[in-house]
């Protein structure tokens, strides 16, 4: 495809949201207001776990003010959870909470601060258990179950997969090397905290307004939850303010204002404090990681066996999913003949950790690049020279069977290698200022949805009438990173008119197809193929209908500059409302619908249910760091990153989620951490919780590389999570350049630094990260023959491409 | 106890009886429905609430409306001037320096003090005016090239600094 043929496509264009939100305009969850509205507030625990032997509600009913006060007694007793594997979650604990901030129990009243001083007034009596903190911990007390149910005391989940004999490839290498990091939890810490409004009709039916990243799923498990039929709930996506993943779980305090709407027969508006927000969680897992290598002498890799063990936190969550994905890419990024992966998610009484922007692959992706690094110094080669040789082919199949199509990663080392300045600065800085390099992949929209199902992942529909109005209707959610204006763009390049022409309307479950939601990085590839074979099918129509009236082949007509008209004589046409006008006279109603399902790939195995993707993006990424050695702070003073995005539908959208994955990333690696001491959060609020501000935020040089990839619209892949990847294991290595030692533990803070500096001039090996791991057994592994190198297989099934 | 405000409010005489505790961030938003001003923390940790008083950035989840009175309290939603956006408003919006537009009102107020002192600040003058400012979405980067490019254009504003994007 050359640029040229675009009209809308490739430009950088305002998103269609952004004149509302410079002025305010926008109405995100917590700035509804309806009649007669009451405020509701939850009780939460203040034990990590411990049973609830006794709650008492009598003066909290009785204090002035409150409408109704509840407790886990007044809901439906089943338990929940976004997995169907996973159903453990309550939204007001009955018999036991297994965190601090699990909720107990909850007030409608006629103001927040009143709700307030009701949950203080209610009783509640606890026998505490033991607290379990840690995986060791939990591991070491299987009589202290937090759960009954998992693959064995406190473990959630335990799975080992087998792709081909890695002793024999360790035993062909010529360097072998095992490695142990250790990523520590963070949280995704949106500037909006969650909201919610509920209204429970007097009709019986259910209104609930959210700051979700996925109303399909609330829908879904709220009509499970409340024992109310499915079509009797509606769910309407509020614009999020910042989800990264955080906003992805259906919550106790959506549950919970439904349920007390229900009681008081009034709206019920629940918003969560920033306390709160860090307790809900369900962020970075924090994770231990075992890594052994075989290497040739030129870099190439012979195989790899990776371990994983996550500390998931309380709950389920998706946590399941998030194992899996700390074994699933390791393979997608560079040539590794054979593979296996062992992991294990562990329970313990801290808020549960689940998808986080790259969703359990940033962790692995340290590890892996970090050991790379060391492979790299150890075989004496330059670390961006040895990647640029081993990377995976396109079209072809990894040994977990995943299938690459087009990869860029190549063009993306050689322009930040060159953009960077990486050979002249490359052990040549001097001491204290380093660069490092590292690459990563990542899906483009999830192959699977959470629950099993032939439906489509995203459907879509474009309605026309003889106004000239164009209507897009769709489930996902716009969380920032523009999903509503890709889909106005496509839409328009299609129909030959402008955004501005175009309404996309909020995902509500009552009037939107269903969109699975904003996970994943599948709404620009899923949601947006949807949307062009509903507008297609639209423009088929009204080219029909024009076609007629002016005398033409079909195949005569295009759609641009707000007409449709013969390619080759330009003055021959009508414009827009003229042509919708003729294909409703012609058609009637103009309302088509688009679905979209990811290809079914042919072949045995289906690369399982987690790491499967239409395709995958591809970033590479080189960080400056300016290291003190007097108090360990760790600057980066300039990031490069090259990301091969397939196409920049925008380029504008696309910088803005590379610059703000390298700005998390950047945080991620230097000092976000969500830590805890004696079953509290230590740091629970934005002052203490430290994240980048604008002094702490380097340059930042983005360069985009487009590989028109045949799965995505107009050959678009995901940008909103793949670039964080590389960051975290690029200032790791730089660091590494900078002062010669290695911290293999995130955050990298300036303590590690400091004590890895002190181990130096000591003499002793200059390293700070995790030296222990847990005693665990495995499952004996699922043995699968390797699909390495075999061509990308044709494509079995196509759901709903005609 | 409750007491009677008279507030000055994007230049409009309000009247409003709250309890006096009731900091301005919430008599903004729930007296006055003037919801363009966000919260994230209600500590003054984060910026987001950030309004004008009397042209300076005061964080409302920390101030109280009582010590407003007869001073010019401005929101987001007094920035444009009728349909004609303030140009740091028209350059956030040009320039995708506004993800998910939840810190977007904070950031766009404290950015038009710093222009109301100082005409051409430098990069490093617009990374210390905002940093009290936390963004999730941006990384920052559209932010300040944002400001960079809106104190361009009102100080030539003559067709000076076109921006690379039309607007539509």
């Amino acid at each position: 495809m050359r640029k040229e043929r675009f009209s809308i496509v490739g430009q950088s264009l305002p998103k269609i949201d952004a004149w509302a939100k410079v002025v305010g305009e926008t109405r995100y969850a917590d700035d509804l207001v309806l009649p007669r509205m009451a405020h509701g507030k939850l009780l939460r625990s203040p034990h990590a776990h411990a049973l609830i032997k006794r709650i008492d509600t009598s003066r909290a009913r009785a204090l002035p003010g409150v409408y109704a006060v509840i407790t886990g007694r007044d809901l439906p007793r089943v338990k929940f959870g976004i997995l169907p594997v996973s159903q453990d979650e309550e939204a007001l604990c009955v018999d036991k909470v297994r965190m601090v901030g699990d909720a107990v129990a909850a007030v409608a009243a006629v103001d927040e601060e009143t709700a307030e001083r009701a949950t203080e007034l209610i009783e509640v009596e606890y026998v505490l258990l033991r607290a379990l903190m840690s995986i060791e911990e939990s591991l070491g007390h299987p009589e202290a179950r937090i759960h009954e149910y998992g693959d064995g005391p406190n473990v959630h989940k335990a799975v080992s997969l087998q792709f081909g004999d890695v002793e024999a490839a360790f035993g062909e290498a010529d360097l072998v090397r095992e490695d142990v990091f250790y990523f520590e939890g963070n949280t995704h810490l949106p500037m909006e905290q969650h909201a919610a409004v509920a209204q429970w009709g007097a009709d019986g039916k259910l209104t609930l307004w959210s700051s979700t990243q996925t109303p399909h799923y609330v829908h879904r498990l709220l009509a499970k939850i409340l024992d109310l039929p499915q079509p009797h709930i509606r769910v309407i996506a509020a614009p999020v303010g910042g989800g990264f993943g955080g906003k992805l779980d259906p919550f106790a305090h959506e549950i919970v204002a439904c349920k007390l709407s229900q009681l008081t027969g009034r709206p019920v508006k629940i918003t969560l404090t920033r306390e709160e927000v860090f307790y809900v969680h369900r962020g970075r897992h924090p994770v231990l990681m075992w890594i052994k290598t075989g290497f040739k002498k030129d870099g190439a890799i012979t195989g790899m066996h990776f371990r994983s063990w996550l500390d998931g936190g309380a709950y389920g969550s998706y946590g399941v999913a998030s194992t899996f994905y700390t074994g699933a890419l390791q393979t997608v990024t560079y040539k590794i003949p054979v593979y296996k992966f062992e992991g294990a998610r562990v329970f313990t009484n801290k808020p549960p950790c689940g998808p986080k922007r790259g969703h359990g692959t940033p962790q692995p992706r340290f590890a892996v690049e970090c050991q790379l690094d060391k492979a790299a110094e150890q075989l004496g080669l330059d670390p961006a020279d040895m990647r640029r040789r081993i990377l995976a082919e396109p079209f072809t199949k990894t040994a977990n069977h995943l299938t690459v199509t087009t990869t860029g990663l190549g063009e993306c080392i050689d322009r930040v290698v060159e953009a960077s300045g990486w050979r002249q600065k490359f052990g040549r800085l001097p001491r204290g200022r380093g660069i490092g390099i590292a690459c990563s992949s990542y899906l483009t929209g999830a192959g699977s949805a959470i629950y099993w199902n032939d439906m489509p992942h995203s459907g879509v529909v474009v309605r026309a009438d003889r106004s000239g109005l164009v209507a897009v209707l769709s489930g996902a959610t716009d969380i920032g990173q523009g999903s509503d204006s890709i889909l106005a763009y496509l839409v328009a390049e299609v129909l030959g008119i402008e955004p501005k022409d175009i309404r996309v309307h909020p995902a509500d479950t009552d009037l939107t197809p269903v969109d699975l939601g904003s996970y994943s990085s599948r709404v620009t590839l899923m949601a947006g193929n949807a949307a062009i074979q509903a507008a297609e099918r639209l423009r088929d129509r009204i080219f029909t209908a024009v076609a007629k009236k002016l005398e033409v082949e079909t195949g005569t007509l295009v759609a641009r500059d707000r007409r449709v008209f013969v390619e080759d004589d330009a003055e021959r046409g009508v414009s827009f409302p003229e042509a919708v006008a003729l294909g409703e006279s012609m058609f009637g109603v103009l309302a088509f619908p688009g679905s979209y399902a990811p290809p079914k790939r042919a072949g045995k195995y289906k690369g399982g249910g987690v790491g499967p993707s239409p395709c995958y993006s591809y970033t590479a990424c080189v960080v400056e760091v300016d290291v003190d050695t007097e108090t360990g702070e760790v600057k980066p003073t300039e990031v490069w990153v090259a990301h091969d995005v397939g196409r920049a539908l925008n380029p504008l959208l696309v910088e803005g989620q590379v610059e703000g994955s390298i700005y998390m990333g950047l945080g991620e690696a230097l000092m976000e951490e969500q830590v805890f001491r004696k079953g509290v959060h230590k740091i629970p609020s934005l002052l203490e919780y430290k994240s980048p501000t604008t002094l702490e935020t380097p340059e930042i040089h983005t360069i985009l590389v487009e590989t028109d990839d045949p799965e995505g619209p107009f050959g678009a892949k995901e940008a909103g999570q793949g670039p964080l990847l590389p960051v975290i294991p690029a200032v790791a290595n730089a660091v590494h350049s900078a002062i010669g030692v290695r911290i293999d533990e995130i955050p990298i803070s300036p303590d590690k630094v400091v004590r890895a500096l002190e181990l130096k001039r000591q003499g002793k090996a200059p390293r700070v990260g995790p030296d222990k791991l847990p005693l665990f057994t495995f499952p004996a592994p699922k043995v699968i023959e390797s699909a390495f190198g075999e061509p990308a297989a044709g494509i079995a099934e196509r759901p709903f491409a005609s | 106890m409750k007491v009677l405000l008279a507030l000055k409010v994007n230049g409009e005489e309000r009247e409003v009886v709250v309890p006096v505790h009731k900091t301005l961030l919430e008599v903004l938003r729930e007296d006055l429905y003037l919801t363009g001003t966000k919260h994230g923390c209600e500590l003054g940790e984060c910026g987001t609430c950030t309004v004008l008083v009397d042209g300076e950035p005061v964080l409302s989840c920390l101030a109280l409306p009582i010590e407003c009175q007869g001073r010019e309290i401005k929101t987001v939603e007094g920035m444009a001037a009728g349909s004609e956006l303030h140009p740091l408003q028209q350059a956030f919006a040009e320039l995708g320096a506004a993800q998910c537009g939840y810190c977007t009102p904070g950031i766009l107020l404290t950015a038009e003090a710093l222009l109301a002192g100082n005409q051409a600040p430098t990069r490093d003058e617009v990374r210390q005016a905002l940093a009290g400012n936390l963004c999730r979405c941006t990384g920052y980067t559209k932010i300040l090239d944002a400001v960079e490019l809106a104190a361009l254009r009102m100080k030539a504003p003559a067709g000076a600094g076109a921006a690379r994007v039309p607007a539509s």
